[in-house]
């Protein structure tokens, strides 16, 4: 086996946060993505099928991270794709799926499953501290009771939940805010920092807006929120991140706002933004924006296809997936809140995305 | 109550399961209830049991009945 395989001698999860750029960082990648490589052309004959197929040979020729091979995120949608055996997999996760979509599925072992929230614990840790607090969702205690409708709101609720404590769903069941439970929530947990998790378009349609038109505020200006997941079917009502911040300030006193950018496929790694208003890659992930007819690399300023990878997957072959969402690299190691690594910028989604090549071959 | 009867109450409660099913087989997933929904409602319900907080790693390494009374430990709990 080549060397690449080895498991590295300093684990992962002992990188700085935020604290790696330039050639440090470019290197420990580049390392983590020809051992993963490797590790899932030998242990997942699709995946080796796919990329030898489009012409990879192998490890040691990726001189550099726009070398690493990428699927498209989509393909997990079509095919069972696992790099460890059946026997192994502990958890299997599935994505949202927007009508009409089939799901995509993820399997995970226990190593790589340890590994996401890891990782999660320490990107939250850098916005919220250490500790886990009080914890408001912005969403009802529906959307997670109902276990037959497991989606991603489920998901991304939950797995967020493990940072917070004495949670109290913000909305009731037919998703209107509920002022009277919210208010003796933060009435009992006055004078604390308090957790708050939503997604960007709920937070927006059901606590910003629904506060305005009832010319009531709400007291969170020791609040601390954390949303993401995008517009989705709302993309109509969609504000930009500064009136979206203005829009939580005056109604709720809170000014702690962090969008995050993250997928299912690569779940833990996710991208968050910091005071200054700009997303973050973490050490264990990387951006790379694709011309989204040639998937050439684009230079940062260019607007393209968005490349991520990262660190965590082990169990399945996504350590390196094409999106369907386009964006750009607005600098590395720059920002100015002094966090180290690439800063980045997501505009939307490919409407009507049909990214082809790999899958196609595939099939083929 | 004893520790121990506390700890079984919040498995039994929460689970719908009876006391003789609590062994070292009984981890996570092994009945429906006990999925993810069910685990941060089991570990709010030993929090608020034995006024404690636990910290999220212990949250998540905490796969089973067995499991479960070594991470009380760190918290002071002898079940």
């Amino acid at each position: 086996m080549p060397e690449s395989h080895d498991r590295p001698a300093e684990p992962v999860t002992d990188w700085p946060c935020f604290g790696l750029g330039g050639a440090e960082k470019r290197d420990r990648m580049l390392a983590e993505m020809r051992r993963l490589t490797a590790h899932h052309r030998a242990a997942c004959a699709p995946y080796r099928a796919i990329v030898d197929k489009l012409g990879f040979a192998n490890e040691d020729r990726i001189a550099a991270l726009e070398d690493v091979p990428f699927l498209p995120v989509r393909l997990f949608k079509r095919q069972r794709l696992l790099s460890v055996p059946e026997a192994d997999v502990v958890k299997t996760m599935t994505s949202s799926g927007t009508s009409g979509q089939s799901r995509s599925q993820i399997f995970l072992d226990k190593a790589t499953s340890a590994l996401q929230v890891k990782v999660l614990s320490r990107i939250m840790a850098e916005v919220m501290g250490p500790k886990r607090l009080p914890m408001l969702v912005i969403d009802c205690r529906a959307t997670v009771a109902d276990r037959y409708r497991f989606s991603a709101r489920t998901a991304g609720i939950l797995g967020f939940s493990m940072f917070g404590r004495d949670v109290c769903y913000a909305l009731d069941d037919d998703m209107t805010l509920n002022p009277e439970r919210t208010r003796a929530f933060l009435d009992k947990h006055a004078g604390q920092d308090i957790l708050v998790f939503g997604f960007t378009f709920i937070v927006w349609r059901h606590l910003v807006r629904a506060l305005e038109a009832a010319r009531e505020t709400l007291h969170l200006d020791r609040g601390i929120l954390i949303h993401g997941g995008g517009w989705k079917q709302l993309q109509a009502e969609a504000v930009a991140p500064d009136a979206f911040r203005r829009g939580i300030a005056d109604v709720t006193g809170m000014t702690r706002v962090h969008n995050y950018y993250g997928m299912v496929e690569q779940t833990g790694s996710i991208f968050m933004e910091c005071a200054a208003g700009f997303l973050h890659a973490s050490a264990w992930s990387e951006i790379l924006i694709r011309d989204p007819v040639d998937f050439t690399p684009l230079p940062p300023g260019e607007t393209g296809l968005i490349h991520l990878l990262s660190v965590i997957p082990h169990s399945y072959p996504g350590h390196s997936l094409l999106s369907e969402d386009i964006g750009q690299v607005l600098g590395r190691d720059d920002c100015p809140c002094g966090r180290m690594g690439t800063r980045l910028r997501i505009d939307g989604r490919l409407e009507h995305a049909e990214i082809r090549g790999c899958s196609d071959t595939f099939a083929a | 109550m004893s520790n121990k009867e506390k700890y079984d109450q919040v498995f039994i409660e929460n689970f719908s399961v009876s006391a003789d099913q609590l062994n070292a087989d009984f981890v996570y997933q092994c009945v429906p209830q006990w999925d993810s929904v069910g685990h941060m409602a089991m570990i709010a319900a030993l929090e608020d049991t034995f006024d404690i907080m636990m910290e999220t790693e212990d949250i998540i390494e905490f796969s089973s009945y067995t499991v479960g009374m070594e991470k009380l430990k760190k918290y002071g709990v002898e079940i």
